[in-house]
């Protein structure tokens, strides 16, 4: 109850106080208003990295091209055969007949020659389109596949796709070492802020211990004053996060440059990441005074 | 019965200076004590093992009993809410009123809103600031800023009021006006005083038991002393 009453009144002085040293206070939001809003990019754009590649990785395909004499009863039995390896997670057929058809229905020149060729005398071939589970595996994957009789051809784009996804595992890294440095620099700077805050309140610390009030009940206002600088430091974040990603989205269409590179979708995302925003702000501004307020608690 | 005995204390600071000299004393219950020394005789030294701000090097300081000399860091709060404190500086928040400044002392350890009420006008009505309940310190004489500090020392009903030249920064008048003040907690609240101080008049006026150091050791302890009596 005690503890209850000396929160509220805790709360009511952190406004008091963020109001009293206002230059100050600003100073101390400025900063991690900047700082998260670095953080927030870092996060929308590693997120939307890390969807690009996940697109991409369920994109890859290999396609398996069998042997001309290849039979209708072998085109089942070669696909139970390949269905039983570990890393396949889906595999369609596409017969010669299908893929003339689909030819013919591209283009008219397609459909014109096609036409010509006699029902009996496809010179396509009955093909697999795999897709795999682990696209790190896939090398592998197709050696399997290549060992086994009448698979002539196989084909998955090798190296771009592997070139595509070490470009974005880099990409990634970068974001992730950014945004760590980042939460580190601006908890650098909340400690040294908050410690200014406190030095300017030294002689209301040092009158609160001589009057007897406890380490945690001179350590609580601050920290509940870190704690609001961090909420208000992110409310601007927060704004440029909805309303940027939303813009950007909407500008482009939810895709940049090919369809291959998907937006991640403004709702619930742009919420988690402001989430993620205000909890960062809050947890650091908490950490920075609660290590600030320590030297002065000793005797 | 002894309110505060002081036994065989030494106090040598990190600096190798020593302070005070294997010192004993004591003090019944609702006496109104001075100490009295030169500058360096280590007044302030004294007073700041009495509320635990040093800690003695050697010996023992018991405070209604509590042995001060071996309180944690961490209840040392414990200590200071039963004690009141009062500086030659006033000590006062300048952001806050009169009323602000001393209701502090009850908020800060968590005391019910009309309990501080009740217990902060009854304070400031005591040191005889009535009128100026909604000033600021910066609206307030030196003396009035005293008097804000001492009932800010006093609100909680301490059983010691401790002061370091609490008349430092006075001019003569307004000290004695302090002084009757201090001395009308002492008669009408019982609370034990200790007050170090230079001022020879007030001493000598007062006729109060009389403690008076020099470099460091006891040399006179008087129940009604003055400031003639001793070689300071
Ligand atoms: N924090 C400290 N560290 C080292 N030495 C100190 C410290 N405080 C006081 N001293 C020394 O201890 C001795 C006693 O000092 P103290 O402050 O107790 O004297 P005092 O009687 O209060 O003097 P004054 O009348 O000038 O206030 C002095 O020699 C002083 O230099
Ligand atoms: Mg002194």
């Amino acid at each position: 109850m005690k503890l209850f009453r000396m929160f509220g009144r805790n709360i009511r002085d952190a406004f008091k106080s963020v109001g009293r040293n206002f230059s100050l206070s600003i100073a101390s939001i400025s900063c991690i208003s900047i700082t998260l809003i670095v953080v927030g990019l870092s996060l929308l754009i590693s997120y939307n990295v890390n969807n690009f590649t996940e697109t991409i990785k369920k994109d890859v395909t290999i396609v398996v091209f069998l042997s001309q004499d290849t039979t209708e009863e072998e085109l089942g039995t070669i696909k139970d055969e390949i269905e039983k390896f570990d890393n396949i997670a889906s595999i369609v057929v596409k017969t010669k007949e299908e893929a003339k058809k689909e030819m013919m229905l591209e283009s008219e020149i397609f459909e014109a020659t096609m036409n010509t060729w006699p029902e009996e005398d496809n010179p396509l071939r009955d093909s697999y389109l795999i897709k795999v589970d682990d696209i790190e595996k896939i090398n592998e994957t197709v050696e399997l596949i290549k060992k086994i009789e009448k698979v002539e051809v196989v084909d998955y784009g090798e190296g771009m796709v592997e070139q595509l996804i070490d470009a974005f595992k880099l990409v990634q890294r970068i974001t992730l070492v950014i945004v760590i440095i980042l939460i580190v620099v601006t908890i650098f700077l909340i400690v040294n802020t908050i410690k200014l805050t406190i030095f300017s309140r030294k002689r209301e610390i040092s009158i609160m211990r001589l009057v007897g009030a406890s380490n945690l009940s001179i350590k609580i206002p601050f920290v509940i004053e870190g704690m609001l600088i961090g909420t208000l430091g992110s409310i601007i974040p927060i704004v440029v996060t909805i309303y940027g990603y939303v813009a950007f989205y909407d500008k482009f269409n939810g895709q940049v440059f090919s369809p291959l590179f998907k937006l991640v979708a403004p709702e619930p995302f742009i919420y988690i990441v402001s989430a993620i925003v205000l909890v960062i702000g809050i947890i650091v501004g908490m950490f920075g005074s609660g290590r600030a307020v320590r030297k002065y608690l000793k005797v | 019965m002894d309110f505060i005995d002081i036994k065989h204390v030494n106090k040598v600071y990190k600096n190798g200076v020593t302070a005070i000299y294997d010192l004993s004393l004591k003090i019944k219950k609702g006496d109104f004590v001075f100490v009295i020394g030169g500058s360096g005789s280590g007044k302030s030294t004294l007073i700041k093992m009495l509320y635990r701000e040093e800690r003695p090097t050697s010996g023992e300081i018991f405070l209604g009993g509590l042995n001060v000399a071996k309180l944690r860091n961490s209840k040392v709060y414990k200590l200071r809410r039963k004690l009141g404190i009062v500086f030659q500086d006033y000590r006062l928040l300048p952001k806050l009123t009169v009323y602000e400044n001393v209701a502090f002392a009850l908020e800060v350890i968590g005391a019910k809103k009309d309990e501080i009420k009740a217990k902060t006008l009854k304070a400031i009505d005591l040191v005889g600031l009535k009128a100026k309940t909604r000033n600021y310190p910066t609206e307030l004489s030196g003396g009035e800023q005293q008097r804000v500090a001492i009932a800010r020392a006093i609100v909680n009903n301490p059983r010691l009021l401790i002061c370091d030249e609490p008349t430092g920064n006075l001019d003569p008048d307004m000290s004695k006006d302090i002084v009757k003040v201090l001395d009308t907690i002492n008669k009408e609240m019982g609370t034990t005083i200790v007050m170090a101080t230079h001022d020879r008049e007030i001493v000598n006026d007062m006729k109060k038991h009389v403690i008076a150091l020099k470099d460091g050791r006891l040399v006179k302890d008087f129940e009604k002393g003055t400031y003639d009596n001793e070689v300071v």
